[in-house]
């Protein structure tokens, strides 16, 4: 670990970027500090975290960035809070190995709860240090001082006064830090300085506003997609239509007419580079190429559940509160009746809004950059150094906005693309995929079948039982330090390292005895698979409470309880029942003990109620449906949003950011499918593989933000997206009567149940 | 092969050598070096690299090079070309809509198109003018507010 860290040394030296790229923050950067005056990056240091410029404004270097939910800008409201600064006294340089330390990237919704706790320790520790500055410049003892707005003041003698600025504006801090030793979401480091009291915060709460949204609408900064560098090549890979095949024939001269177009071409990975785009996606399109041939690797899609169902499990696990399986099998055998449902969920896509891109310049001698939209810059750095044959300190990754990220999407690959092509022609390499391979190339939540069995006694539920059968989690890790995770690298002979893990519900249901378990299956395909499994938007979050939400609702109906009344009874922890009774209240949820199929004429309309934890975070969904009986087309109308992730720190972001995930949730609820056949996915664009309509939008999202002024903030970048699926389904039965066990709602699915 | 073509993209007069087959998308971003318009699919279904050709929405990822003719194309870049954004440009920053923001020119072009003809639509008219158009961040509550903001700037 600790050469990963040194290696910033390197880095701090190497100087400013010499070629023109605009990115967000870098001129703030560059008018205050000459970065080859900055000291080497070390999680030990101070001037690490966090600077003050010579105007008394700090900059905090954080290792993560936002993927377009605000994250920054609650990250700068923590630090400004405990500098005493207003927020926008505070800039936020993200995602960039040159300029932060490693802090995982976007990850787990960690973004506020994790990163930005660490700077804003460091921001403590910054206002502690120009106390103590100021004690000896002013001769106060340091308890006399008190901060505002960058002003330290005596307070016995209020003419004594000095500022953040005059003190060390534009040079660094000096000061060694005690940190935990770990890279990545949990690197944090102590401060001697007493935190402030969530009872003084003036910033924390305030809608802050967003700082991205100006540059993207009026076109005045460079997504990845837009970096340009001098003598850079575009370049575009030739994927097979079958998967699993690869070239073993290449006509290079049939696209000879195309000016400057090469092939590269090294084991599976088949590309094509030109100067101008165009003529790359025409060369891309032209090459003759012959492929081998190989037994097509998939079953057919109707055979998905059945493949899941039948197939060997090759890792299995649980949740850590389960409990000996022959203590459940007994309180089984002591239960009246026992009722079971299993419930099945697609392989889905990010379909990111354009395939991914990323820019290398490979400089055998000197630092590689890389130019990527990943949400893990510093690991894919690390990843591109290894499959460069360079060392991590020879790679700089900086992240720059690019076309959608919702986890561990196309982007990694083509940063690697990008890197192997650049070395092919020692130029600088700008990749980006096409719709297809955006679309159908890129990893994918994994498939799953998820069977719940509940005993019941006297009506109530003694023995529960939950349990997952899916593809892996993780068949490609969402860290992209490892080339072994890297499509291009593993056309290239680099072995697959599947992670071979699940999840288990999350919620404080208090039954009797209640057991959480999971097994995982091979993959069809081990390598270089455009079915290969990792990390979308709340991994595994929403098919799981899906199945878990589903039957908690069937297993209230079956006891003739309210599905609300009946989450309630069970939830243990009161921040569950809070969240779950404000969203009900706020819907005006009508109480039943059966699906009340309201009918408008051919319309049914009904409400459902789902929710979930995510890592603290409470969210209850009521959603409300309109299912046209005649189409099997449902509309979701309107979602209420109960929300606790603890204290809230920017309102209006957070509320834009729960919608968010509300609609994108629907999507997944009613639309997305990846579709394949025996050879290939053919879920390769957006008329294959549909997205919420602007027509399909709810009309209203109502949101709850259950604020928590003392508890920490548990993280909001997914928690929502959790049991947007359940509540949707759950709503449906109301209105129907039929309950969707499987995923998506479509016109077809709907008209089958109700058949 | 290449063919000399002109074109008149946020009221400037550029002449380029290119295959005349060659999607619009790729003269603006490539040739003109105008990074606003965005690759989203290629097939015309996202909207990521929508511009106006004489106030109409097109597909640029879609329109041969060699097919606009005399057509004055604007860019999203182009609407504040003086420095100040469009009303809808502004309605959408007031409304913090994007996420990624990289399917923004279909929205904003498409609504600009729109309340040129249709100043004060209803829900359902916005909806029918914007149907088809991706975002896949579904920042779809706050594209409404902001179509429905400057329709009323």
């Amino acid at each position: 670990m600790n050469s990963h860290i040194n290696r910033r040394h390197f880095l701090g030296s190497a100087g400013a970027l010499t070629v023109s790229v605009l990115l967000p923050g870098q001129l703030a950067q560059a008018a205050t500090f000459g970065a080859d005056k900055r000291p080497p990056l070390d999680p030990k240091k101070l001037a690490s975290y966090i600077s003050i410029r010579a105007d008394g404004s700090a900059i905090a270097y954080f290792g993560k960035m936002d993927m377009g939910q605000g994250t920054d800008v609650g990250v700068a409201q923590m630090v400004a809070e405990e500098l005493d600064l207003p927020a926008d006294k505070v800039i936020v340089l993200a995602g960039d190995s040159g300029t932060s330390l490693n802090q995982g990237g976007a990850s787990g919704s960690t973004g506020v709860s994790h990163g930005g706790a660490t700077l804003r320790n460091a921001a403590a520790e910054a206002r502690y240090v120009l106390l103590e500055l100021a004690s000896k410049q002013l001769e106060v003892p340091m308890e006399d001082l008190s901060t505002a707005n960058g002003v330290i003041t005596s307070k016995s003698n209020p003419a004594k006064k000095t500022t953040y600025g005059e003190l060390i504006g534009g040079r660094w801090f000096e000061t060694e830090v005690e940190w935990n030793g770990k890279v990545g979401n949990d690197l944090s480091m102590k401060t001697r300085a007493k935190l402030k009291d969530p009872k003084d915060y003036k910033v924390y709460g305030t809608s802050q506003p967003r700082r991205d949204v100006e540059w993207k609408l009026l076109g005045t900064s460079d997504y990845v997609t837009d970096i340009k560098l001098p003598g850079m090549l575009h370049a575009r890979t030739i994927l097979p239509t079958v998967a699993g095949s690869v070239p073993t024939a290449v006509d290079e001269a049939s696209i000879k007419d195309i000016p400057g177009a090469k092939v590269i071409w090294d084991k599976g990975l088949l590309g094509v580079v030109a100067p101008k785009e165009w003529d790359a996606i025409k060369a891309s399109r032209q090459l003759k190429v012959t492929w081998s041939v190989v037994k097509a690797p998939f079953p057919d899609q109707k055979d998905l559940y059945t493949h899941i169902r039948n197939a060997k499990s090759i890792k299995s696990g649980g949740s850590a509160k389960n409990v000996d399986p022959a203590k459940v099998e007994e309180a089984f055998k002591g239960a009246d009746k026992v009722i079971e449902a299993t419930y099945e969920w697609p392989f889905q896509s990010h379909a990111s809004m354009g395939p991914a891109c990323a820019v290398v310049d490979y400089q055998p001698n000197g630092i590689t950059t890389l130019w990527t939209g990943s949400q893990k810059p510093h690991f894919a750095g690390d990843g591109v150094a290894k499959v460069l044959g360079l060392k991590p300190e020879q790679v700089r990754g900086i992240w720059a906005a690019g076309p959608g990220s919702y986890g561990r999407n196309d982007a990694g690959d083509a940063a690697v693309f990008a890197a192997l092509f650049s070395k092919a022609t020692g130029k600088p390499v700008r990749y980006q995929g096409m719709r297809h391979e955006g679309s159908g190339w890129d990893p994918k939540s994994p498939a799953s079948i998820h069977t719940i069995r509940a005993g019941l006694k006297d009506g109530k539920v003694v023995a529960w039982h939950f349990h997952s059968k899916a593809f892996d989690r993780l068949n490609v890790s969402s860290n992209e330090s490892d080339p072994s995770d890297n499509l291009g690298a593993q056309m290239i002979g680099y072995a697959a390292k599947p992670g071979l893990t699940y999840a288990t519900p999350e919620e404080s249901y208090a039954f009797p005895v209640k057991q959480q378990t999971w097994e995982v299956i091979p993959p069809f395909l081990e390598l270089v698979s455009p079915l290969r499994s990792s990390h979308l938007r709340d991994p595994l979050g929403p098919e799981i409470h899906f199945a878990n939400e589903g039957f908690v609702d069937e297993v209230a109906y079956a006891t003739g309880q309210d599905p609300v009344a009946y989450r309630l009874s069970l939830a243990a922890e009161q921040r569950d029942k809070d969240a779950i009774k404000a969203a009900a209240d706020k819907a005006g949820w009508k109480t039943r003990t059966a699906a009340r199929k309201e009918m408008k004429g051919d319309i049914a309309t009904g409400q459902g109620i789902a929710f979930s934890q995510r890592n603290g975070t409470r969210v209850a969904i009521v959603a409300e449906v309109d299912v046209n009986m005649k189409t099997g087309k449902v509309h979701a109308r309107k979602f209420t949003v109960a929300h606790d992730c603890g204290i809230v720190i920017n309102p209006r972001l957070l509320t834009q950011g729960i919608e968010g995930n509300i609609c994108q949730g629907l999507s997944r609820a009613v639309h997305e499918e990846v579709m394949f056949s025996k050879e290939n996915v053919t879920s390769v664009d957006w008329l294959t593989y549909p997205i919420l309509d602007i027509t399909e939008r709810p009309h209203e999202i109502d949101v709850v933000l259950i604020n928590r002024q003392n508890l920490p903030p548990n993280g909001a970048g997914e928690g929502s997206m959790r049991p947007v699926v359940a509540a949707v389904a759950n709503a449906i039965y109301d209105a129907t009567g039929v309950r969707m066990r499987q995923g998506p709602f479509t016109p077809d699915r709907l008209k089958a149940g109700m058949a | 092969m290449a063919k000399r073509i002109e074109l008149n993209v946020d009221g400037k007069a550029h002449t380029i050598d290119a295959d005349p087959d060659m999607p619009l998308l790729y003269a603006l971003r490539d040739d003109l070096g105008l990074k606003n318009p965005k690759f989203g699919c290629g097939l015309a279904q996202c909207g990521a690299c929508t511009v106006l050709i004489d106030g109409q929405p097109v597909r640029s990822c879609s329109m041969p090079v060699d097919s606009i003719g005399k057509g004055k194309i604007t860019t999203m870049g182009g609407l504040n070309a003086n420095g100040k954004p469009h009303k809808v440009q502004q309605a959408f920053i007031d409304e913090q809509v994007p996420q990624c923001g990289y399917c923004m020119n279909g929205w904003i072009m498409t609504t600009v198109s729109l309340l040129e003809k249709t100043p004060k639509p209803t829900d359902a008219q916005i909806e029918d003018a914007l149907t088809g158009l991706k975002c896949r961040c579904a920042t779809h509550a706050s594209i409404m507010r902001a179509v429905r903001r400057a329709a009323t700037a």
